[in-house]
This record gives structure tokens, sequence and C-alpha cells, in this order.
């Protein structure tokens, strides 16, 4: 695998972080470019076609496929490589996420517009997602303070696990009056309740589990790959609550039934999950069984999901502190399980633990129209 | 007997205080407030507010024709009246017409209406009146709207205030005026215009009088409307009427609304009338028209669901009213603007964009806004029928405000709406300060314009909370095709 450091790369294009990671990638499973059968790209808005990816790497005539899945691309393109030397068609696969997303010249993330007839809404992600803390707040009795210092508890132990990582985009810890004292953004969400805009690479050499001992002393399993996409009726639907994503629910059943799952909590040693805002992570940890409904907010308090606790869970910083390439993510998400698993992770955030399990799970969308995925990787 | 069958004013929530303009700029400004359509709202969202307010139940699929006046057109060479029957529910199968530019356009329909025969007519006026910063226009001017449906009298459609004839006089000569494409007016020395009316309008009042053998003193209300102040005043004190029968004609709260003043001063009156009074409206626009009505039994009936006087308000600062006229220029949200409406999806989505009409499945019952074709809830293939709701008020679930998103006038306030009846949409609230929105809170729907790019207006429908003085808005009858 590889995978770049994740920032603000104004002297690096999307070619330049593309060779970045695609080369680490190479060296590590001693592959070369033209070893490899077939290649996906996964960018939601740095590219079109697979030409994207072939240019940059000079690849001449491999099937090269360009795909888009809001921000769970990265972990389309593995899921997409993943089945092709599953299906036996090629036997080396590769899947690439980049995004270049600062050139923009404006914050936040900004999707290309479809000509449409107006009437769909214009808020930011922030403002989608903003409306979750209240809701899980009302539903469980969870007192406004408390939300705010559970919200904090969450970025600080995002903070502080990505100042541990050279390749985060936030290197410095916070604490939690930095937090509520941020600027609004979007309800009571401020800029510390949202995740790092970044650019950024990941890459991943995809290879079926029989061979991978050819091209790494200790590779990576993929035990389950499941991905769900929402009708989008949440949006519409009374019976939505704003308190869960049934999305993310249904993708964690699936790759909990394919790996032979069952008290998660229990059985992984870590979890890499999608914080685009501090209220995600909440309601993910039950979302994907880390926490009884209405008990994940005192878990978080309890440091159950901190660096040393019982199942931690963005050991990497997060999307918070490690920035959201988008395209990249999903796979920068399984970087992280490639070095914690195998014991590569730098000794300040190493996860020592005799559980051989990890998870990645990466949305897309927003609390009623949304895709989820979610992988299990072992060793 | 061929009359008004029903009417509505409608006036904006925002209200500026003239006493803040002379706070900012050292002068202008005078007492009592104006009228301020929102960043939102232009004439032809005005005059869909009027309009709705005046149909009835039922009585959109009859209406035969439509004519808009105003003097601040959203567009130009498009008609804007098809704006307003596609978001008033009226039927495919009529005309729709714009009456355009000059301050007598919206007297002059109703007129024609009047006159004419046959179909039940609807004639709406809207304006937005401007003028640069600490001038007299700008002070005085004011945003409006008002409708009328005119037509003979019947069983479903009693005529509340019959036409009892009038006088018109038309004379050339040059008094206010404005170049196509200009935000101000220019005028003339006051003293000459002054001059002229009083004579145009006393002419045209004596030929109405003789015209209906009505005379002066039986009339039991009176306007006088006109953008020459001084005129109007001056007239209104000859009329020979007796002193209780003068209207308030709103220009110390509402300010002078141009193109709609009269049909808003008309509205105002026959709101507070009683059967058999004589109803007078005189308006003077280079020339003079006279208007008799005389009110009948069924005026109790056309009640409009919100009364002008009570139109619930708030305060508007005068920087956010400059703001809003595009006087001034405010930093905008650093997101890039939304792009322009494509013309062929949006009609494909008329139902929708200008009807606010979802679908039900018919097994599931199940609604989905915007209209779908296969259901969310049994998976039934197109077995939808239409579920408007336009007219159907809400309750708040949550809501948000969102800081970075694009907006005219940031921040956003955004809440997700359960309709009464079935139905669930994420809006964006217009008219209220976020401290005002809260779970719970009750909404009605009310047609907007969202934004602007490359000259098209993006239309579409925002929430706004249920204020006092406000009873169930009639249901729109036959939604657009």
């Amino acid at each position: 695998m590889g995978c770049t450091r994740f920032g603000e790369h104004w002297d690096r294009g999307l070619d330049d972080l593309i060779v970045d990671a695609c080369k680490d990638a190479f060296d590590s499973a001693g592959v070369a470019k033209d070893d490899v059968d077939a290649y996906w790209l996964g960018t939601a808005q740095s590219g079109m076609s697979g030409i994207t990816l072939a240019r940059p790497l000079q690849l001449v005539n491999k099937p090269v496929t360009r795909v888009e899945n809001y921000c769970t691309t990265g972990s389309e393109a593995l899921r997409a490589a993943a089945y092709a030397v599953a299906s036996g068609a090629y036997d080396i696969a590769m899947a690439v996420g980049a995004e270049k997303v600062k050139d923009s010249g404006y914050q936040g993330l900004n999707a290309m517009p479809v000509p449409g007839d107006g009437t769909a809404r214009t808020l930011t992600a922030a403002a989608m997602f903003s409306m979750v803390a209240p809701a899980y707040a009302a539903k469980y009795g969870v007192s406004e303070d408390e939300m705010s210092s559970v919200l904090a508890a969450i970025a600080v132990k995002n903070h502080y696990n990505g100042a541990r990582n050279p390749r985060a985009q936030f290197r410095k810890e916070i604490t939690a009056e930095t937090v509520m004292k941020s600027p609004r953004v979007a309800g009571r969400l401020g800029v510390f309740d949202c995740a790092g805009v970044a650019d950024g690479a990941a890459a991943a050499i995809v290879v079926r589990a029989e061979d991978a001992h050819r091209y790494a002393d200790k590779p990576l399993y993929i035990k389950a790959l499941s991905f769900a996409a929402g009708s989008g009726s949440g949006l519409i639907d009374p019976d939505y609550d704003y308190t869960h994503f049934p999305e993310c629910e249904a993708a964690a059943a699936d790759a909990y039934a394919q790996a032979g799952i069952t008290n998660p909590r229990a059985e992984l040693a870590m979890a890499e999950v999608h914080d685009c805002f501090t209220p995600t992570e909440l309601v993910l940890m039950e979302d994907l069984g880390f926490a009884a409904r209405g008990t994940a907010w005192k878990e978080e308090l309890a440091g159950t999901f901190r660096l040393d606790g019982e199942l931690p869970v963005n050991p990497d910083g997060g999307l918070k502190s490690f920035g959201h390439p988008v395209g990249a993510s999903g796979l920068r998400m399984v970087f992280e399980c490639w070095l914690q698993l195998r014991g590569e992770a730098p000794p300040e955030r190493q996860i020592t633990s005799d559980r051989r399990l990890a998870l990645t799970h990466n949305l897309g969308g927003y609390p009623g129209e949304m895709v989820s995925f979610v992988s299990v990787l072992g060793v | 007997m061929r009359g008004i069958v029903r009417f509505a004013g409608y006036l904006p929530y925002r209200r500026l205080d003239r006493a803040a303009i002379p706070g900012l700029l050292g002068s202008g400004g005078g007492r009592g407030t104006r009228a301020v359509a929102s960043h939102d709202e232009d004439t032809t969202t005005m005059g869909v507010e009027a309009l709705r307010a005046a149909l009835g139940p039922g009585l959109a699929e009859r209406v035969g024709s439509l004519w808009f006046a105003t003097a601040s057109p959203a567009y130009l060479d498009k008609t804007n009246a098809v704006a307003l029957a596609a978001a008033s529910g009226l039927p495919f199968s009529i005309g729709a017409y714009d009456v355009g530019g000059s301050l007598r356009s919206g007297v002059g329909a109703l007129l024609a209406c009047l006159a004419g025969s046959g179909h039940l007519s609807a004639v709406v006026m809207a304006d937005m009146r401007d003028g640069l910063p600490a001038g007299t226009d700008e002070s005085a001017g004011g945003d409006a709207a008002a409708a009328f449906l005119v037509g003979e009298d019947g069983p479903d459609t009693p005529v509340v205030a019959g036409y009892l004839g009038g006088a018109s006089v038309s004379e050339e000569f040059l008094d206010r005026w404005r170049a196509p494409g200009e935000r101000r007016s220019r005028t003339w020395e006051e003293r000459f215009g002054e001059t002229r009316y009083l004579d145009l309008g006393h002419d045209a009042w004596e030929k109405a009088l003789a015209a209906t053998g009505i005379c002066a003193g039986d009339v039991t209300r009176v306007a006088v409307t006109g953008m020459h102040a001084r005129a109007v005043s001056g007239l209104t004190r000859k009329l020979g009427v007796a002193p209780e029968a003068i209207a308030d004609d709103l220009c110390s709260t509402v300010g002078q609304a141009g193109c709609a003043h009269p049909g808003l001063v008309l509205a105002s009156m026959l709101e507070g009338a009683s059967p058999g009074d004589t109803v007078a409206l005189v308006h003077l626009a280079d020339g003079a028209d006279v208007l008799f009505f005389r009110v009948t039994a069924a005026i109790g009936e056309a009640t409009p669901p919100r009364r002008l006087d009570a139109s619930p308000s708030a305060p508007v600062p005068y920087g956010k009213y400059l703001a809003w006229r595009g006087m001034i220029t405010t930093e905008p949200p650093r997101r890039p603007e939304p792009a322009r409406v494509s013309s062929s999806a949006a009609w494909r989505s008329n139902g929708w964009k200008y009807g606010f009409t979802g679908s039900q499945d018919r097994s599931s019952e199940a609604v989905h806004l915007p209209p779908a074709r296969v259901s969310m809830r049994g998976g039934a293939f197109d077995d939808m029928v239409e579920a408007p709701r336009a007219s159907v008020q809400g309750t708040i679930v949550t809501f948000t405000i969102d800081r970075l998103a694009y907006s005219p006038s940031p921040p956003i306030v955004f809440a997700v709406v359960d309709f009464d009846g079935g139905g669930r949409f994420p809006l964006e609230l217009t008219d209220c300060d976020e401290a005002d929105v809260a779970i719970g809170g009750r909404v009605e729907m009310t047609f907007r314009r969202l934004f602007t790019a490359d000259g098209i207006h993006d239309y579409f429908w925002k929430a706004r909370l249920l204020r006092s003085g406000v009873v169930d808005p009639p249901r729109s009858i036959g939604g657009p095709r």
C-alpha cells in the first residue's frame, strides 16, 4: 500500500499525489506498473475517466476505470479491484484513491453541478449532519452541555491520534474548550466539529489471498466488503428521526456476516470510521454495533474509543485530523489497518492488542440519503 | 351584475422604519414605515401570494384569464403572469398576460376586466418601489401586491363589490418617468404635476358621479392613490365626501406601492366594508381613473385569509434593505454561486417546482416529495396520485442554521417539515430570524425566488412560520399541468 501525507498540497497537483501514492504501493508489493492487470481510480471530483490515472502513470492500453460514489469513492475502487481478482479475470489489480480539493478556491467540498430544475436543497454537509446532534440529544435525554462535551471529546480524541501521525493534516492536540468555542458553521457545529479538507492519495495492490504471500511477507487479508446505497427516502420519510444511519447499519450487518463477527466490540482490534463531523462518529458507534443504542455518548466520555481504550476508533486521527481528500479517504482507512495490524504504525500510536481484525467504515451523502461501505480486514 | 368576486392584498413581512434612513445617511427618511419585499421576493412571488389568498376553494379552475400588472417585472419579454398561474394552480387552458410598465397598468387591467364579460378573470397587481438612498421615492415607496377575481354574479361566485361604473381621462404631460433599466424615477417640478392632477382628478370624479348618478355625499369609503403625494391629498380634500369616508391610504405604514397601490387600497377598503357601502377608488397616473363599487351581502364570505391590517411584520435594518435592493454590495458567502436552472428540467417538473405537488402511493399511502414513480414503501411502480402540498400546513421536526451555504442573504435557516396529512420535505425557512425557530413550530408554504443566475430566476417554495392573523388558507384545486 501507499499513502501520501494529507493536507493543503499547494505545491502538488493531482498527478503528483497519484504518482507518490502509487510509487509507494508498487515498491511495497515489489511489482512494476506493467505487472498490474487492471486499475481502478476513485476520485469524486478531480478528474473524469480512467485517463486521469493512465496519463500520470503512463499506463498503455491497460483497463483503467474511474469510479465515483460520493465520499466512499476510495472504498469503491478497492471493492472493484478485490472482486476483479476474486473473479479470476485478473491476477493483480490496483485500487487508487486521489483527490485535489484545494484548487477550487473555496473552503469545504463542492460538488460538480448537474443541470437541474433548481429545487434541490443547497445546504452544506455540515448543516445536514448538524441536525443529528439535537435529535440524538432529545431522544436519549442528553443535555445540551453534555452533548457539547461528548462532541468535543470525539474531536479531542481524533486530534490526539492525528498528532501522532506524520501523514495527518492536523498534527496538534486540541482541548475541549477549543472545540466548544470554535466559530459556528451550522447549527451547533463549529469549525472544530468538522473534518479537515485536504488533498491526498492512497493506493493498494490487490491480489487473491492465495497469491498474497508472493508480494508481501505480512499481507492484509480482506475478510468482508459490504456496500449499501440508501434509497434517499430518509429525507422524505416521516419515520426517519436523524439519530441513526440505516445504510451504515445494513452495511455493518452484512460485513459482520461475511467475516463471521458476532461481537464487533470484542473482536475488532480497531476501527476507522467516517467521522466527517463529530455527531457522525457518535451515531456510528451505535450503527456499527460498538455501543448499544443511546449509550455511545457515555462511551465516548468514558474513553472506550481512545487509543488506549477498549476499542480504538480512528487511531490515525480520522477524517477529523488526518483530513478528507474525498476519493482517497476510503483507502487511507485501509492503510491505517495495514500499518496497525502488521505492527508498522509509529510506536506512539501502535495499538497493542492480540486481536487480528480491523474495520473500515466509509460513508457518503447525508443523513437520510447516504451510501455506506464497511470492510473487515485481518492478518 | 359584474364586479369583484374575491380579493386579497399581500404585504411582505419586513418593514423599514423611515427614521433609520437619516441615522445612516444624515438625511432623507421621514415618519412611519414602508413595506419591504424580502431578498427572495419579487413582483411575481408577491403576486402569487395575493392571488393564492384571493382564490377560494374551487375557484382556481374557474378562472378563465389572468392579467398581471407591474412596473417592476421580474422578466421582460417572458410573461410573468404564466409563473403566477403555475404557482397558483390556475388551469392550463387560460390566457395569462402581463400588463406592463406604467403606474397606471394595474388599475387599467382591473377596469378592462370589469368592462369585460363572460368568464372569471384574475387581476393581479404587484410592485416594488425603489429610489436612490435618502430620496423621497425610497422612503415613500412600498412593496405590495393585490389580486381580484372579477366576474358575473353567480351562485358559486357571488359578487362582493358590484361595479357601478366610473370615468377615465387621459392627458399627455410629463410628471414622472423612468427609462427602461433605470432604478430611479425622475420627476418634473412638483407644482406643475399637482396642478394637472388636481384638474384631471376633479374632472374624472365629476364625470364618474354623473355617469353613475351617485352623489359624493353618499360615498361611504373613498381613497385617492397616485405617486404625486400633494395631488393625492389635495384632491382628497376636494371630493366633497364626508370626512369619515376617507380611507387610510396605507402610505404611512406600507408606503406607496406604485402600480399595485390602487389595488392594495381597494382591497383594504373592502376588508373593512359592510353590505351596502359605496366604495370609490381614484387613481392619478397620466390622467385619472375613478371606479365606484357597491358592496353586497356576500362580502362577509370573501374575507381573505389574512387581513391587511393583521399582516404579521418585523423590522428590517436599513443596511439590510439596501443590500437586498442591490444598493450596497455585501460580502457573499465564500461558496460557489449556484448554477443556472435548466429550462427543460424545470419544465418537466412544473407540477413540483411551481405547484409543490408531490405524489402519493395508492397502496401504501406514502407521500413522496418530490413526486416519484416507485414507492419508498412496498415498491409499487407507477401507482401514484397527486399530493398537492402548497396549501397544506406543516410542523418543524428539526432545523439548523447553515452559515456556510450560498444564499443571497445568509445564513440559511433550514427545517425538516412534516406536512399535515402526510409527507416530509426539508425546506428553507423564510421571513424569520434565527431566534423565532423551534422544533414543533407550525409553518405554511410560500412561493419564493431562491436565486438568480445567468438572468434566470429560480422560483421554488419555502416555508414560513405561521403567525397570528392567519387562518387556514383556501385550498386551490387543480394543480398546474
